[in-house]
Parts: structure tokens; C-alpha cells; sequence
């Protein structure tokens, strides 16, 4: 039968774990572990848990381990066996299935062990309890939000909610300690499930003990006294902003069984678990590897060329990758590896790295890259000793469902999610599979994230420098300026029509009218790229110009992004266009400006610039003229450049 | 969904969740007649079959299921 799906997972796929593939022959897999060895029943039951899997798999998967393998691990395992103690104050019988099944996905060995309904605190403290005979080497405190809001009353004023607050803090607090005292080991805290419904609405946080505010703000005070404290957090409030409480929270559960968190919510919840424990470890994965064509843009880079694949602003899909992009670029900054393997000729490949302008990730963004026709499991296996990291530390996203199949069945310790069709969807879907999790972040990643640190670095000077034109200089601006070309025709033509605040004449093009610019011998369009210390603005400015029959040239379309106001780029532009005119062998600029609902900003744009008025007509546009014979350039702080 | 396609569904959910290939539900079976079925299974049956068959059990609705045949009932009146 096809994996369950409830109705929370059919909208929110996380649920069923979906970047898992699914395999067909399950259950005729699950029958063949009996004629197995250790060995290779080990083998099976780590693929089995690789697959896609709703929780009566869960159950099943688990208790085929535990008939065919009892309850020691098999020899030779390479990671630490887990000793686990799930301690809470409710149900949690169902979820233990779902961790060991989680584990055993990460090739660890996990034993866990329950304690009595509400009995933690006397198993903690007495000696001679199971708990202790358990000697857990990680403990779990998961408690329900009823327990931890047992002190909670709407009636209490702020000072007494606080106080509330505090006593359950250093409860959990005492908890954490005594676990630590006694088996010297990790101790991991679950969040509070946001269960409550409010009692005041929008404004709950205005009733200091509303249950459902006190809950929120217990889950913050656990994240600072979980960095206090060296206690890892299990972020269920997190999971349930993403798939929602009805994914997780059951109310009909709850009162039947006392079931906090849902059966069908398990595989997940064991999967937060395990690989929380497998971090801890060191054994999350170190490196994604990327293939090209069709997953970091659309189309074929050997086909298409640099100009006809779909990357960047100005289609829906083109910012899909490089939002995409930008997620890879966000993990390698905070020290996942990236590399790319991808069938191409390696000049080809490279292409978009070195001269597209809308490419987020840079050729020094990627420590690695298998360009070539071998087979992509031969090229992994490249990348991984190349890289000097195991091939079980590299997770591997290509959109071609064959390149995915050869790799599982080559390397089938290479994960290898199966990834959405649609690019928009990648990003969650890694985030969701938890491939990368950490801990906490090392110095040595660190190191890699001097970029991440532009834009507050940009704001803090602006906040410090003394005079604008100090600032400006300190930016080490650079305008880049280019003729219209195919590569940027996309974005060329969405801001064109997005543009309405600082856009002087509002003429909306098609990608046909700005081709027709590019032939034009009469006319210049220029696209504006601006640069500064702090990385790259993209291209945020337009200018159209065509000589009229008179020999004037006129400006018929000037915009320009609003994120680059203030900093002298129209004074900049201005040099270009002139330049552009003189080269026509104009004498004379013409601005134009038509006021519409939202372009009163630049109303006095050409009188700024020195323009001489000239005529207006009834319905308030107006012709600004500039001398070109006699224009000398303003002062502006910045270089610019072709290219 | 007629009644004959539901059984048959069921049977599919039963026959994984208690891995037991031989199982055949009737209008009559109850707890007593499937090894396995503890309150422990009991829950994990509402979850599953709530989802296979995308209805959802009331509070009073569970209570009250003294066998297959009542599910079925249910699972009918709620899909439509």
C-alpha cells in the first residue's frame, strides 16, 4: 500500500518525509531481512530506512529490527551506539518507534528507554531506578505544554506571570543538571507546543497569564538558558510555525491518550531527534553537491548559451534559482562545502560562473568542480577524495530523476533527496531533510562568512561616518555600464516595468521594443550596474535615448531602483547619457517628465541636474533642455566603468 | 467508496500495521479477534485509517466503535 498521508502532509510534505524516495518493493524488502546475515540485514533495514515512510512503517520498520537483530547492535558499526532516556510528563510511547527507525536511517544504533508516566524527577533523583539502570548516554526531556503551563492562570498580573515563568525555568533548569550530574552526558530540551488557544486574540501578549503567551515567552527563555546552560534544543515551536499545530496536535488524541504529539507526526519528531544526536556526532553531512543545467538555472547551458538559459530577475522561474542559489550560497557561508557535478563540457559550465550577470554563486563559492561526460556516481566518488571527506558526509541535488537512481544505486551512502520538480521548492526541502544540522557554529566556519557581514557593515558606516560625501567615498562605489545585451534583455525589460517611483516618463517595453532599441543606429540603451565594498546591487538603472530629426537627443526613458537613492548615481548617469548623446553628434539633451500617481519624486529631477526648463503642457509634462557644449560633469563619488 | 472497497482497504491497513497477511476484517471483528490490537494499536488504527480514508473521528464517535463494522459505517457516512 502507497505511504499514509494525513491532511496536514498532503498541503506540508515534510510530515511524510518527503525528500526521502519512495521504494516500491518495501514491504517485499522488509520480508527479506530474515535470510540475511547481521551484515547485510544491517544494510537493508539502514536502506529501508531511507525510504519514504508514513509511521505504521515506522512501527514496522522497527520491529523488524528488533526481530531479526534483538537488542544488541551488529559488530563493526563505525558510529557510537545511543543509549537514549525520553523523560516527560505525558505519552511518548508512540514516538519511541519513529527515533530508532531516525537512527538507524543515520546508520546509529539507538536503544531508548521511557520512564514511567510523570515519574522523571524521582527516576532522576533515585539511584536505584531503571533510569539509572539504563546509564542513558544522551537524555531527552520532552514535556507537554499542559505540564509546563501548569502554573499558568489569566488572572495573574505581570509580576506574577514572571515569577511563574521562573519557577518552571528553574525546574527545567534543576532537571538539566541533575541528568548532567548523574550520567555526564547531553542533555536535550524540547520546546513547549504552542497547543493554546488565545484568550484575548492578536494582543494575547498584553495578558501576562495567558497560557498561550507564557508559552511563547518560555520558549525564548529556554533558547537563552539553553546557551547558559550547554543544553540542545529540539525546536517543535519552529516546526509548528512551519507545518502548523494541526500537523503535529492532535486535541482528540490528547484527551483520548494523552498523545501531545500525533502519531502521524512521529517519523518527523524522530527524525528532529536523531539527527540533533548524529550532529553531536559529527556525523551530519559536510558537503552539497550541485548539478548545473535544469537545478542551479533553467535550460542548457551547452545549448541554450549564456544568453538563453532562465536565471535572475525578470521571470518568475529565473529568480527561483537564484533564490536557490542564494540558499547554497547562505550554507556555504556558514561552512557547508559546495561543489557541482555536471554533465558539460567544462567551458561551458563554467560560463555562467565567469560572465552571467544574474550568477549568485562565484567560481570561489565552489571548492569543487566535476565537469565532464564520466558518469555522475564516478565524478562524486572524485569529489569526495578530492575533497578528502567521506562519500556518507555529501548530499547530492540534481533534477534529472535518472542521475538521482544511478546515484543511490552506486553509492547508496550519497544522500540523495528527491528533490520538487519545482526549483521555488528546493530550498524547504533541504532546510526540511536537516542533512546539514549543527549545533553550533565553529570559528573555522566562521571564517567563510566575511561576505555575510556586508550589509550590517555597510549600515554601521553609514551610522558613523561624519558627512555624506565621506560615506560615499567610503563606499568605494563602481558604476558599470553596458550597452543592452540578451543576458541582461530580462531584467532590462522587468524593471522597465515595475519601475513607477523613480521613472521620469513611465513607457512600459516589451522584450521586442528593447530589442528594437539595441538595432536601433539612432538610439542607446544603457543598463546601470552599481558596485560597492559590500558586494553587488545588481542593475539599477535604465536609460533610453534616440536622436529626434532635429539632431537633439531625447531622453525617452530614465528609472532607476529606489534602493540606490542618495547615493549620486543620477549625477553619475547623467555623465553617460551625455557621453551616449555626444557620440550621435547631438548637441543638445532633452529630458522629459510625465507626472503619474506615483513619480512625484523626481519631478524636479532634470532641474537638479542643471536642465533648463522649456515648455509644459496642459496635463503637466514638461521638456527640460541641457547643452551639451557646456555641460561639465557634477562631482560624484564613484568610478565607472564599462562592463 | 462502496462498503466491499472499504473492507479490502482496511484489511490493507491492518495486514501492515500488525504484519500479518492473513488478516480478514468482517462487519464482527473486534479487538478480541486481532492479535495485536492493545489501545496502543487502537490509536495507531484511528490515526491511520483517518488518513487513508482522509475523514477524521469525532471524540464521541471513537468512544463508541464496538467493532469493524461500526468504522465502516462511519468511514461511509463521512466520505460520502
Amino acid at each position: 500500500m502507497e505511504p499514509l498521508q494525513s491532511a496536514a502532509a498532503r498541503t506540508n510534505s515534510s510530515l511524510g518525509l518527503s525528500w526521502l524516495p519512495e521504494m516500491p518493493a518495501w514491504s517485499a524488502e522488509l520480508k527479506t531481512l530474515a535470510d540475511a546475515d547481521d551484515v547485510a540485514a544491517w544494510a537493508k533495514l539502514v536502506g529501508l530506512a531511507n525510504s519514504r515512510m508514513d509511521f505504521i512503517r515506522t512501527i514496522r520498520l522497527d520491529r523488524a529490527r528488533q526481530t531479526r537483530l534483538g537488542d544488541e547492535p551488529p559488530a563493526g558499526l563505525a558510529a557510537i551506539p545511543v543509549r537514549l532516556a525520553v523523560l516527560g510528563s505525558s505519552t511518548l510511547t508512540h514516538l519511541l518507534p519513529a527515533i530508532r527507525v531516525a537512527a538507524l536511517r543515520r546508520g546509529i544504533w539507538f536503544t531508548t528507554y521511557e520512564a514511567d508516566f510523570g515519574q522523571y524527577l524521582q527516576e532522576l533523583a533515585d539511584p536505584c531506578s531503571n533510569l539509572h539502570r539504563f546509564r542513558p548516554n544522551t537524555v531527552l526531556f520532552a514535556f507537554d505544554a499542559a505540564h509546563l503551563m501548569r502554573n499558568a492562570d489569566p488572572a495573574m498580573n505581570a509580576a506574577e506571570a514572571d515569577a511563574a515563568l521562573q519557577a518552571t525555568l528553574a525546574h527545567l533548569t534543576e532537571c538539566w543538571h541533575l541528568a548532567r550530574d548523574v550520567f555526564r552526558c547531553p542533555v536535550i530540551q524540547q520546546a513547549a507546543l504552542s497547543i493554546f488557544p488565545p484568550l484575548l486574540g492578536n494582543n494575547e501578549h498584553r495578558l501576562p497569564g495567558s497560557p498561550a503567551r507564557m508559552t511563547a515567552v518560555l520558549n525564548t527563555a529556554l533558547r537563552d538558558a539553553s546557551e547558559r546552560e550547554g543544553v540542545d534544543l529540539l525546536a517543535l515551536d519552529a516546526r509548528v510555525a512551519t507545518d502548523g499545530l494541526a500537523a503535529w496536535y492532535d486535541p482528540t488524541l490528547w484527551h483520548r491518550a494523552k498523545q501531545e504529539v500525533s502519531p502521524a507526526a512521529a517519523p518527523l519528531y524522530g527524525d528532529l531527534v536523531a539527527r540533533m544526536i548524529a550532529a553531536r556526532q559529527g556525523r551530519s553531512y559536510k558537503c552539497l553537491v550541485l548539478d548545473l543545467d535544469n537545478t542551479l538555472w533553467g535550460g542548457v547551458i551547452g545549448d541554450d548559451g549564456l544568453e538563453g538559459i532562465v536565471l535572475g530577475q525578470g521571470s518568475a522561474l529565473g529568480e527561483a534559482f537564484v533564490a536557490l542559489q542564494s540558499y547554497a550560497k547562505s550554507l556555504s557561508r556558514r561552512g557547508v562545502i559546495l561543489a557541482v557535478c555536471s554533465k558539460n563540457d567544462e567551458a561551458n559550465a563554467l560560463l555562467p560562473f565567469d560572465q552571467h550577470p544574474e550568477m549568485v554563486l562565484k567560481r570561489g563559492d565552489i571548492s569543487c568542480i566535476a565537469a565532464n561526460w564520466d558518469d555522475k556516481a564516478a565524478n562524486i566518488r572524485a569529489i569526495a577524495k578530492q575533497l578528502n571527506i567521506g562519500l556518507d558526509a555529501l548530499v547530492f541535488v540534481d533534477d534529472n530523476p535518472f542521475e538521482r537512481n544511478l546515484v543511490r544505486r552506486e553509492l547508496p551512502m550519497v544522500a540523495v533527496p528527491e528533490v520538487p520538480a519545482d526549483p521555488a521548492l528546493i530550498p524547504m526541502c533541504l532546510a526540511d531533510a536537516g542533512y546539514f544540522e549543527s549545533l553550533a557554529v565553529t570559528d573555522e566556519d566562521r571564517e567563510r562568512t566575511s561576505q555575510y557581514q556586508a550589509n550590517l557593515a555597510r549600515a554601521k558606516l553609514e551610522g558613523s561616518a561624519t558627512d555624506l560625501p565621506s560615506y560615499l567615498r567610503s563606499l568605494e562605489m563602481r558604476l558599470l555600464w553596458r550597452r543592452f545585451d540578451r543576458v541582461g534583455l530580462q531584467r532590462i525589460v522587468q524593471l522597465i516595468n515595475k519601475s513607477n517611483q523613480f521613472n521620469l516618463t513611465t513607457r512600459r517595453y516589451t522584450e521586442e521594443d528593447a530589442l528594437a532599441v539595441m538595432d536601433d543606429p539612432l538610439a542607446f540603451g544603457l543598463q546601470l550596474r552599481l558596485l560597492d565594498r559590500f558586494g553587488d546591487n545588481g542593475v539599477i538603472a535604465i536609460v533610453i535615448g534616440r536622436q529626434s530629426a532635429d539632431g537633439d537627443v531625447l531622453i525617452d526613458t530614465w528609472l532607476m531602483s529606489c534602493r540606490v537613492l542618495g547615493r549620486q548615481v543620477e549625477e553619475a548617469t547623467l555623465s553617460l547619457a551625455v557621453a551616449e548623446a555626444g557620440k550621435l553628434g547631438a548637441r543638445r539633451l532633452i529630458g522629459e517628465y510625465i507626472p503619474t500617481a506615483k513619480n512625484g519624486m523626481v519631478k524636479d529631477h532634470y532641474n537638479k541636474l542643471g536642465f533648463t526648463f522649456l515648455a509644459e503642457t496642459p496635463t503637466g509634462s514638461s521638456r527640460h533642455g541641457l547643452d551639451i557644449g557646456a555641460f561639465a560633469a557634477p562631482e560624484f563619488f564613484m568610478e565607472i566603468a564599462e562592463g | 467508496m462502496d462498503e466491499p472497497q472499504i473492507y479490502s482497504s482496511l484489511d490493507e491497513v491492518f495486514r501492515e500495521l500488525f504484519d500479518d497477511d492473513n488478516i480478514n476484517l468482517t462487519p464482527e471483528t473486534t479487538a478480541e479477534d486481532v492479535d495485536g490490537w492493545d489501545s496502543f494499536n487502537h490509536l495507531n488504527i484511528i490515526v491511520a485509517v483517518e488518513m487513508k480514508f482522509g475523514v477524521r473521528f469525532e471524540t464521541a464517535e471513537i468512544e463508541h466503535l464496538a467493532n469493524i463494522g461500526d468504522m465502516v459505517r462511519l468511514i461511509v457516512a463521512k466520505s460520502g
